[in-house]
């Protein structure tokens, strides 16, 4: 027992220092769950040691053993008794035991980390809340406040406003009360100015009594004879005849100036009639052909056949004298129709023109353009040009016309002349020609000469190089069996290669080789010498042109593997 | 013809020669030329006797006595052989036939600005007339003065009548407090009334164009209004502002040139004509840049019959323009073009425009300013003639001859001839 004691206490002591030391890492955070638990874990490390010493002496460690083994089975561990009964206590079981209690140790002081974790988490967040609380609790009582600002300075200038309109009303009442008192003085004005004119007419009446009244010789017309009348007539009595006269002429007046005017309204009628039509023929001119516009050509149809209605109508009957309102009205109509159709053609063109500006065949249009511009410049220097020859040659006629004969003659023994002449300096130099190009075909055929040589000497190069060639692959050829016909193949191939680069292969040699089927082995030296003779033919043999010969080689070559 | 006191003076139109000389009784206040230029009557309102002579025979004479009547005005009537008095008070219009030795009296004639008008052939006549606070107008024919048509007018106060000048027209003007024009056809009907505005002043002056084609109407608002004589509608107002901005317009302005002296051709004691010469302004006319403002005068605004508005008004002979002047910018000319109906030329001038008168036969602007220059305007330009002579000849009238040769330019005292010669072709 005092062993276990002694195994016992230094484990548990270590175990209260580890916690200890956990704990201290750990920071203090005030919430009142952390300080519970922490008083639980906290114990000063003295106290730890007082305390654990204190729990279990050499007194009471049977107690001490008793109480630690219901303390674990109440947690669900096994008892730490090795029987059921006894006092031997199951080392394996205890030790087990103080690991699960260990490993719950560190779980829980895990667990308690975490939450320590998360308890400070979520206090920085309370934090931030509490400091985003507060600003947005300012900015709220700042925009309360402009609001009451605002409403404010509504309410003013809404009295403003209302003020305004009072004056504005005030103003119109009073200019609305100066206009009645104008009116109304007006009236006064002239109801006293009448009243005052009536008494001036009954002192004029009087004023003409008096006058009438005093038959005063003074008024009188002394004349020293009477003067005959502008028109020599003599003076005629009035009576009701020479009144209804008088009517008769005035309406003569009236009527000789009713006339003049409808004269004058009526020429000008009838011009802007004509105008009118003339302007509908060059409208329906300027519309674009039927041909151009298939949609329209209803339309055009419609148009055309009114128009010839028109014309058929107005020609059939004088459209001089026709003033009658369905005329008119037709013509003024047909009219706006086809200037509303010229309308809708010149809209059309002008956005056509503004698409092609600001389309992608923004370059083809321009380009298009500068060609057109480039050759219009062209033609005008052509008709520039043309026009000079003909000024030129009219120049030119008209002295061949103009001419005497005497003058003709010489002109033309002067043009005769001149032709000579001419002849004779180009017979000259035809001359010359003809000599240089004797000089130079002379020079080519012995170029010619010459280059046949070298090219014989050339071939006979080659031939004895092949032949050399030849006779060391014979002679490989004849250790090696199995690869004669392999050789032969390669004998062959050379050959069609030799003739394939010479530029004059001849057909009579492919076609006697084919022919002579030798054995192979005698079939090189043949070869050899067939190339000999080849060569010596090539020196006089006449241009062929290989392609030609190509195809009927290959065919041959053909024919001998088959042979073969 | 002249007259200086009380004699009247006849001269030759081209060469000023003395025809003739008459003598009256008394001053001279108005003289007339009959239409045939056979004779000329002498009116002398102050002793109300009028009196007439002939060229023809100078030793005939005639005297038309009004009496106690009095006498306001005399005019011939167009077929030179009629007279017609107004008596004072314009009581009654008194028509003497010199041809019968009849009278014929109308009655109650309108004392206003033109109350007896005839048409330009001569043939009838308008007068105005008031009976029992209303307007008349009567129509008479000349021939025989026999009444043709009588009808009253819608106006308050009847301006003025003016036929148009194919006769089948009158036109007749309210006062200015009322703007009013009223048109009637030659047998009395009422073709047409036109009124711009309610209140403010009204007609100032009326012109028809030689074509009756256009009314030209000048009111106190600066305005002239055009009706055509088809429908008597407006066509056109014609505005005259203080500043032009228009640049088709052209102003000429007339300038003064200060007068160069040759110093070496100074003689002592200066001769008069040198004086006259020195102190005699020269001026001519300068073509002013677009926008012009001209000089503008503000009028008194308590006092009746303002200096404002279109006061004058003239269309030239060929109707193709129309000269006008605004009383409130009294130094100016405005010529308007009819084709156009626009403004085609200020003449902007030193002093007040006094009269202007177009050319009878061209479309040639005759101006005087009450100085001694007469300013003529054409479409080809303007020119600033000087009256030659001594001393100051201030141009109070002026009046074309109706060849259009040559033009009277009248001042308080005397009186000149210009004439103008003709382009040789």
């Amino acid at each position: 027992m005092g062993d276990w004691k002694t195994i016992t206490v230094p484990v548990l002591s270590s175990d209260s220092k580890n916690i200890l030391s956990y704990t201290s890492e750990r920071r203090i955070s005030p919430t009142s769950m952390n300080s519970q638990v922490l008083r639980l874990s906290l114990p000063s490390s003295k106290n730890m040691h007082s305390f654990f010493s204190a729990f279990c002496t050499e007194e009471n460690i049977e107690q001490r053993i008793s109480y630690i083994d219901r303390e674990l089975t109440t947690l669900g561990f096994p008892s730490i008794y090795a029987e059921s009964k006894g006092k031997e206590l199951n080392v394996i079981s205890i030790i087990n035991c103080m690991n699960e209690l260990l490993a719950l140790q560190h779980k829980n002081l895990r667990a308690q980390e975490e939450v320590e974790m998360q308890h400070m988490k979520l206090g920085s967040d309370m934090d931030h809340l509490q400091n985003c609380y507060a600003k947005l609790k300012d900015q709220l009582e700042l925009s309360k406040r402009e609001i009451v600002g605002l409403q404010e300075r509504d309410r003013q200038l809404q009295s403003k406003n209302r003020n305004l309109h009072q004056l504005l009303k005030n103003e119109k009442d009073e200019v609305q009360k100066l206009q009645n008192i104008i009116s109304s003085r007006a009236t006064q004005y002239n109801h006293d100015m009448k009243r005052k004119e009536r008494e001036y007419n009954k002192l004029k009446e009087r004023l003409h009594q008096l006058v009438m009244n005093k038959k005063d010789k003074k008024i009188a017309m002394e004349i020293l004879n009477c003067v005959g009348r502008a028109d020599g007539k003599r003076g005629a009595w009035r009576t009701d005849k020479t009144e209804a006269r008088n009517e008769e002429e005035m309406y003569k007046v009236l009527l000789s100036d009713y006339e003049q005017r409808q004269k004058q309204l009526l020429l000008e009628n009838a011009e802007l009639k004509k105008v009118l039509q003339q302007m509908k023929k060059d409208i329906i001119s300027l519309l674009p052909p039927q041909k151009q516009r298939p949609k329209e050509k209803s339309e055009d149809g419609l148009v055309l056949s009114d128009q010839e209605e028109d014309i058929g109508e107005l020609n059939k009957e004088n459209m001089w004298e026709l003033s009658c309102e369905t005329v008119r009205e037709q013509l003024t109509n047909s009219i706006r129709k086809q200037w509303r159709m010229l309308k809708n053609h010149v809209e059309k063109l002008d956005n056509q023109v503004s698409r092609g500006h600001s389309g992608a065949l923004n370059e083809k249009d321009v380009v298009s353009r500068e060609d057109h511009e480039l050759e219009i410049e062209k033609l005008q220097l052509e008709i520039q040009q043309c026009k000079e020859m003909i000024k030129t040659q009219q120049q030119l006629l008209q002295q061949q016309l103009t001419c005497d004969d005497d003058t003709t003659l010489l002109l033309q023994d002067c043009y005769l002349l001149e032709e000579r002449e001419r002849l004779q300096e180009e017979w000259r130099l035809f001359r010359e020609q003809k000599k240089n190009f004797e000089k130079e075909r002379k020079s080519f055929t012995e170029a010619a000469i010459r280059l046949g040589l070298e090219r014989k000497a050339f071939e006979e190069d080659r031939g004895a190089w092949l032949k050399h060639q030849f006779l060391t692959m014979t002679a490989d050829c004849k250790s090696e069996n199995a690869t004669t016909p392999s050789a032969f193949l390669r004998s062959k191939y050379f050959v069609q290669n030799m003739f394939l680069h010479s530029s004059e292969p001849d057909v009579r040699l492919v076609k006697s080789a084919s022919r002579q089927r030798k054995p192979h082995s005698v079939l090189s030296p043949p070869v050899s010498a067939e190339t000999c003779q080849y060569i010596a033919q090539n020196s006089v043999a006449s241009e062929k042109p290989a392609a030609d010969n190509m195809p009927n080689l290959w065919v041959e070559s053909d024919d001998k593997e088959e042979t073969e | 013809a002249s007259c200086v006191q009380h004699r009247l003076v006849v001269r030759d139109a081209s060469s000023l020669q003395l025809l003739q000389l008459y003598t009256c009784l008394d001053q001279i206040q108005y003289i007339e030329w009959s239409s045939d230029s056979l004779f000329i009557l002498c009116a002398l309102y102050k002793r109300g006797i009028v009196q007439v002579w002939s060229l023809e025979q100078p030793a005939w004479h005639c005297r038309i006595d009004e009496g106690s009547a009095g006498l306001v005005a005399s005019c011939w009537s167009p077929d030179g052989r009629h007279i017609l008095n107004t008596t004072e008070f314009h009581l009654r219009i008194t028509v003497w036939s010199l041809c019968t030795k009849s009278v014929s009296y109308i009655k109650y004639p309108k004392a206003c600005q033109q109350g007896v008008v005839f048409t330009k052939d001569g043939r009838y006549m308008a007068v105005a007339e008031r009976r029992d606070c209303k307007d008349f107008i009567s129509i008479f024919v000349c021939s025989n003065w026999q009444l043709l048509r009588h009808f009253d007018t819608e106006t308050q106060d009847l301006c003025g009548i003016e036929w148009a000048p194919n006769g089948c027209v009158l036109a007749a003007w309210d006062t200015c407090l009322e703007y009013k024009v009223l048109l009637y056809s030659l047998d009395g009907r009422l073709l047409s009334s036109f009124r711009a505005y309610e209140w403010p002043l009204g007609v100032k002056a009326i012109a028809w164009s030689p074509s009756s084609q256009f009314l030209a109407i000048g009111s106190f608002d600066e305005k002239v209004r055009i009706l055509n004589h088809v429908t008597w509608k407006k066509i056109t107002e014609l505005d005259h502002p203080a500043t032009i901005a228009s640049k088709k317009t052209i102003v000429y302005k007339e300038v003064e040139k200060s007068p160069t002296v040759d110093t070496e051709r100074l003689s002592f004691p200066p001769t008069r004509e040198l004086g006259s010469s020195l102190f005699s302004t020269q001026s001519k006319y300068d073509i002013s840049q677009v926008p012009v403002s001209l000089q503008y005068v503000k009028p008194v605004a308590d006092r009746a019959n303002p200096k404002v508005g279109v006061g004058m008004l003239a269309f030239s002979a060929d109707n193709c323009f129309l000269a006008t002047k605004n009383d409130n910018i009294p130094n100016a000319v405005w010529i308007w073009d009819m084709r156009k109906l626009k403004l085609s030329v200020v003449l902007e001038q030193l002093g007040t425009i006094q009269c202007f008168q177009w050319d009878p036969c061209q479309p040639r602007l005759a101006v005087c300013t009450g100085t001694s220059r007469v300013y003529l305007w054409s479409p080809a330009g303007c020119v600033v003639v000087q009256v030659p002579g001594e001393g100051d000849f201030q141009i109070v009238s002026l009046s074309w001859h109706s060849s259009g040769d040559s033009m009277v330019l009248l001042s308080k005292d005397n009186f000149c001839v210009c004439y103008l010669e003709r382009e040789e072709v």
